[in-house]
């Protein structure tokens, strides 16, 4: 970050240092003695001398620190908000372990959680996030031996922070391609969408499906297509593979159509899906000149994976 | 001694730092004292990167001729002969001059490694090989060096090198990375901030999945996982590649077994094609099998039953005239016969 600073400062920025940690290394040292501070009062930023001074860009770590009682703001990024409302730009660094929506899955790893927290709001609705991302034996070469961190934990750390910028990553590329009106395409992400009928394998589809997302860090739909007259033992079929499907965290969509598979392949391409599960057709006999809803998906379908399951009692 | 390592900086376009980070790490370990070297690397004329060598010993590189040109290749017998503990090498997927003793760079490394160094190099998401029609659909390129994924699992550790694409286009408009014409379309094609954005994402999530792979997590034990066996169903048809780099993929993210199988039929029209396809996928490490059948849905169809396999991969085939949808196509065929397995119709992503 303060490597970043000092290149803007180069290049005839107007750049100031308004909060480091602690202690620094002396690279960072050095580089923070070449720019111009505006001290913490308190441990708080000291928005009014930085609204007076208003350079173009500050440098601001420990993102998720808490003012002291008695300051304008709670929190040290509401301040920074209050800096962008202003139009001073702002290069800041934080770690997983303080996203406040990441908290759980880390303490799950590590057994601890920080007292302080930032929104994972916050750092969507940055202009750009940077992964600053380096196996764990560095970091134990630079903490030195005075607490020896799990590597194992700091790999999972690792792997959260890394999927966290992807999902960012994501959603700011979702916001531009909808901004530039440019369809959504085939993207980076495996989104496997589970359509469910009463006789669906259902059990397996979606424990295939929520493996294959698991897997692949991609997303899980569920989908029905809306039919009258269902049977009421078929519609209570239909509802527990809806619920098993809400269960294992999927996204479920009931759809409302006259035709089945164009319905279906609206929604797929609708959703970006990458991935469509479904059952085999049932076993009746079919009419060679009748083709069936597999038989028109297969033909259809040009922009996913079309992947047939056997029915209960057929495998 | 341990095994020797490879280590991997992985970025998602050229600019991003990957070099740089690189040969950051190597002058720390020459200042801790590490016998480095640097076996093979591209400046591109930028200084800062080239900065970054001072200090470090360069092993000259070897000069091929091809066609009346002069080429410039890694000098892997003079780095072997050298034999550092660590040697640097830039850009892993490139491919070297017809006439090299390997074919490619990556096979260059594993003679160094082989040899007990331990290798940084650097490469870019999109030189994957299970990613490359991913890349493709995503930006239009279809990038042609490519690196098996098995070459980089078994990598110890890869990095990933971040940059925002603002960033990495403000650094192409200052001339940092190409030279000012090549930097205008540059802009325009691959470096569109909206192939940046995916190209980004799917380096993060590949890191992510490297990451997972190296914890070794067994999967969640649940007696009712069956153990995953694929079966990809090659034909002549050019959708071959992706139908193996699709079900490849799939292989080894659920880490299931993967065959490959051709049945020819006696009037097989394009046996060198079908060879083709089927040695590119023994390079992923793929187990091949031929046989010769009339009826190519039940040879299909048997085989698999055979070989307790538990999902069938297979491309869609041409899309078919109208007069012909009255009559079954092969995949339809096996879909009917195969009713107790999963089968996976493989999409043709075109752009």
């Amino acid at each position: 970050m303060f490597d970043e600073g000092r290149r803007r400062k180069e290049r005839g920025q107007d750049v100031v240092i308004v909060a480091t940690q602690r202690d620094v290394t002396p690279d960072v040292a050095e580089i923070v003695s070449g720019i111009e501070v505006i001290p913490l009062v308190d441990g708080a930023i000291d928005l009014v001398a930085l609204f007076r001074r208003h350079p173009e860009v500050c440098l601001i770590d420990e993102l998720a620190n808490d003012n002291p009682p008695g300051s304008r703001n709670r929190q040290r990024w509401q301040d920074l908000q209050e800096l962008l409302d202003r139009g001073i730009s702002v290069i800041t660094a934080v770690n997983l372990q303080h996203i406040r929506e990441q908290q759980d899955a880390v303490e799950h790893v590590t057994g601890k959680r920080a007292p302080q927290s930032v929104p994972e709001e916050f750092l969507k609705e940055a202009d750009e996030i940077e992964v600053v991302d380096a196996p764990p034996e560095i970091l134990l070469d630079r903490t030195g031996n005075s607490r020896i961190p799990d590597a194992r934990q700091l790999a999972e750390l690792r792997e959260l922070a890394l999927l966290l910028a992807a999902d960012v990553v994501d959603s700011q590329l979702q916001t531009y391609l909808d901004s530039h009106g440019v369809a959504a395409r085939w993207g980076a992400q495996e989104r496997i969408l589970v359509c469910l009928t009463p006789h669906s394998n259902a059990a397996e589809m979606l424990r295939s499906g929520y493996r294959n997302a698991l897997r692949f860090h991609g997303a899980l739909l569920a989908a029905c297509v809306e039919q009258e007259n269902l049977r009421p033992k078929d519609r209570e079929k239909l509802e527990q593979h809806l619920a098993r499907a809400r269960e294992l965290g999927a996204e479920v969509h009931c759809l409302k159509g006259a035709d089945f598979v164009e319905t279906l392949l609206d929604f797929a391409r609708e959703q970006r899906i990458t991935q469509l599960f479904l059952g085999h057709t049932g076993s009746e006999q079919r009419f060679a000149f009748q083709r069936s809803p597999v038989d028109r998906l297969i033909e259809a379908a040009e922009d996913f994976d079309l992947r047939l399951f056997p029915h209960q009692g057929d495998q | 001694m341990s095994e020797p390592q490879l280590k991997i900086y992985l970025g998602y376009a050229a600019g991003v730092g990957k070099t740089y980070r690189m040969l950051e790490e190597a002058q720390a370990m020459r200042q801790k004292g590490a016998d480095i070297v640097i076996g093979y690397f591209e400046p591109h004329g930028r200084k800062e990167t080239i900065a970054k060598t001072e200090g470090l010993e360069l092993i000259p590189r070897r000069v091929a001729a091809y066609g009346g040109t002069n080429f410039e290749e890694m000098d892997t017998e003079a780095i072997l002969r050298r034999k550092p503990a660590v040697a640097l090498v830039d850009e892993f997927a490139h491919t070297n001059v017809p006439g090299s003793k390997n074919l490619k760079r990556w096979q260059d490394v594993q003679e160094l490694l082989a040899a007990g160094i331990d290798v940084l190099t650097t490469m870019n998401v999109q030189h994957l090989e299970s990613l490359n029609d991913q890349v493709w659909h995503v930006t239009g390129v279809r990038v042609r060096e490519t690196v098996p994924d098995w070459v980089v699992d078994e990598a110890a550790e890869i990095v990933l090198v971040d940059l925002t694409p603002r960033a990495l286009r403000n650094r192409i408009e200052r001339g940092v990375v190409y030279a000012p014409e090549k930097a205008k379309r540059a802009m325009e094609n691959f470096f569109a901030e909206a192939n940046l954005g995916a190209l980004r994402e799917m380096a993060m999530r590949h890191t992510a999945h490297e990451v997972e792979e190296r914890l070794a997590v067994p999967e969640p034990a649940r007696a009712s996982t069956r153990h995953e066996r694929i079966l990809i169903c090659l034909t002549s048809r050019p959708s071959s590649a992706n139908l193996i780099r699709r079900g490849k993929r799939v292989a080894d993210y659920l880490q299931a077994d993967c065959l490959a199988l051709h049945v020819c039929i006696p009037s097989e029209r394009d046996p060198e094609t079908v060879e083709r396809h089927l040695s590119f996928a023994r390079n992923l490490r793929i187990q091949t099998h031929t046989m010769k059948a009339e009826d190519i849905p039940r040879a299909i169809t048997e085989f698999a039953r055979a070989e307790k396999v538990t999902q069938i991969f297979m491309g869609r085939g041409l899309p078919r005239p109208v007069w012909k949808r009255f009559s079954e196509s092969v995949v339809q065929q096996v879909v009917r016969l195969a009713r107790d397995m999963q089968i996976t119709i493989v999409a043709e992503r075109r752009r």
